[in-house]
């Protein structure tokens, strides 16, 4: 009798719980453990050895000293800018690309190429290219008659430099899954459109934007959280120079690290936690209302 | 009129294009060309005499073939972690959409902490320590495994979602036991998305550069991403050799895309229509 109840529980083998286990195990030891032992870690001074509990000072350290200050400000400007642009631009190649140009196959494949390039590969590269005045992106402008600009090499500049690059490697992804937002959308809403006598840019404005909204969702958490944690493109460009120009939160948790200060380190990481709960989780809520509006 | 409005807006398209993206990679390979004279001046100009073998033989052998040692031991990781993790988050990606269980909402609050909170990087250090996994490549081939797996279980329960649970049952009443029915009849019919899977981590893995840094120190099991970065600092003076380097470690990643392009776009993208 209890089978015709709950066929469900008659027979619970057929999805054996155990399936979970090879994958909770490596997840738990060396993912969960390690973030609840950052908790304890980051309020003590640490050798991994032994550690002595100081409370909150490596925290107080963390907003007390200039540069490292400079470090999160830096990650926040560089999500921003990096997320903002690759949002703007991938959605406009995306345009660009499911409208009726020619050689669409080959403008997608360029584009979308340096997502699959090495990181640190990508990064020497435009070091090279950025490169003040041997460079070859300040060469080409200076046939234009315009004086580049340092780069790498400008404190000001450094920093929103590496997010360009950044751009440059990242804009494919947003691409291809504006696209993939994009082609979802029924024909029959252009048409619609266009009987009513839009134009293409108010197609544009009131049928694309409104129904790839999904794929924005995708597109900005995706890039956000990326931006705030990045760390192989600063390192391998800048290392966080010149001076503390373009450290960001991962550069400075690199870097405490390698001094040896475990505990500062691991309140960098911290911070960094609280950082992006702090400004993503209020982010895809946001998003996610609007989408309920609509 | 409007005909030749679209042919200048692809000519504009591919010229654009063709510097913002192309040229990059032209003088990687150019540069990869050239003597360590010419290369010093890090101009875009076409290499005077092929020196790509010389070059290629110079950063092979260098440092008793660290750059081959390098490439076995990415191969290595790669392979062992991408094999587990897609075999690991199958089983999770199965049962997690197939059993309606208490604890399903913790299993998917888990996964998107995943995704989003950055590993806590000196305890993992302190933990692997304790293991005797620190700096071992073994140690690195599991977190790569436990980084990598909400990805994959998003994907394959995704996926699943569109298998009849009647297949399911089917084989039970055939006499199937449940590790049957996921090995034989339910993994075989995933396969599309383990494709994409592999695809995605493998570029992901291959390309890491972060955690081989911190969990794997040393020159001895260094990974071709290390390999690079402390050539940054020896071949400074030589930038073909530089270079030469990067387009190497550039081939494999090609050789994906030109084969896998279509499985590649498909994972990177899944998720952006539903949200």
């Amino acid at each position: 009798m209890a089978r015709v109840q709950s066929p469900a529980r008659s027979r619970p083998s057929t999805y054996p719980g155990w399936f979970f286990l090879p994958a909770a195990i490596i997840y738990g030891v060396l993912f969960l453990l390690p973030t609840f032992a950052s908790l304890y870690f980051s309020l003590t001074r640490w050798t991994l050895f032994n550690s002595t509990f100081i409370g909150l000072d490596n925290f107080a350290q963390f907003f007390r000293e200039p540069f490292l200050i400079k470090g999160l400000i830096n990650t926040v400007i560089y999500a921003v800018v990096s997320s903002g642009l690759k949002v703007v631009l991938g959605l406009l190649l995306a345009v660009l690309l499911t409208s009726q140009i020619a050689a669409r196959g080959y403008l997608r494949s360029v584009v979308f190429f340096p997502v699959l390039v090495s990181t640190v590969g990508v990064g020497i590269t435009f070091t090279v290219l950025m490169h003040p005045t041997q460079g070859m992106i300040n060469e080409g402008l200076a046939m234009l008659g315009i004086k580049g600009p340092g780069w790498l090499v400008d404190p000001n500049l450094a920093l929103i430099s590496v997010a360009l690059v950044d751009v440059w490697k990242g804009v494919g992804l947003a691409t291809v899954i504006y696209i993939a937002g994009i082609v979802a959308i029924p024909q029959d809403y252009y048409e619609a459109a266009r009987i009513d006598g839009s134009t293409p840019w108010q197609s544009f404005i009131y049928v694309t934007l409104p129904l790839c909204r999904p794929a924005t969702v995708t597109v900005i958490t995706l890039s956000f959280i990326g931006g705030l944690r990045t760390f192989d493109l600063i390192w391998a460009m800048t290392r966080g120079g010149p001076g503390f120009a373009s450290d960001t939160i991962a550069s400075v948790i690199y870097k405490q690290y390698q001094a040896g200060f475990y505990g500062l380190s691991t309140a960098g990481n911290v911070v960094l936690f609280v950082l992006i709960g702090v400004l993503v989780v209020p982010l895809t809520m946001l998003l996610n209302r609007k989408e309920g509006h609509e | 009129m409007k005909l030749l409005r679209r042919y200048w807006l692809t000519a504009l398209a591919i010229l654009v294009s063709g510097v913002v993206f192309l040229i990059p990679f032209a003088f990687i390979i150019m540069m990869a060309f050239k003597d360590r004279k010419q290369a010093a001046l890090l101009d875009f100009s076409w290499p005077q005499g092929l020196h790509l073998w010389d070059n290629v033989v110079e950063v092979v052998t260098t440092r008793n073939w660290m750059l081959l040692t390098a490439f076995i031991n990415s191969s290595i990781l790669t392979v062992a972690s991408v094999t587990l993790l897609v075999v690991f988050a199958a089983m999770v990606g199965f049962v997690l959409q197939r059993r309606k269980a208490k604890w399903n909402g913790l299993v998917e609050f888990l996964i998107l902490a995943g995704l989003m909170i950055p590993p806590a990087i000196v305890p993992t250090i302190w933990l692997l320590q304790g293991l005797g996994l620190f700096g071992k490549l073994h140690g690195l081939v599991l977190v790569e495994i436990a980084y990598g797996l909400p990805f994959s279980i998003l994907l394959y329960r995704a996926f699943i979602a569109t298998i009849p649970r009647d297949l399911d049952e089917a084989a039970i009443i055939d006499g199937a036991r449940p590790f049957d029915v996921f090995f034989r009849v339910i993994l075989p019919l995933l396969w599309p998305v383990t494709v994409t899977n592999i695809v995605v981590q493998s570029v992901a893995v291959f390309n890491d550069f972060t955690n081989p840094l911190y969990y794997l120190p040393g020159n001895q099991n260094a990974t071709v991403q290390l390999t690079l970065y402390n050539f940054q600092s020896q071949f400074n003076s030589s930038y073909n050799l530089l270079f030469t380097n990067i387009a190497l470690i550039t081939i494999p990643p090609l050789i994906v895309f030109l084969f896998f392009n279509r499985q590649i776009v498909a994972g990177m993208t899944a998720g952006a229509v539903k949200g």
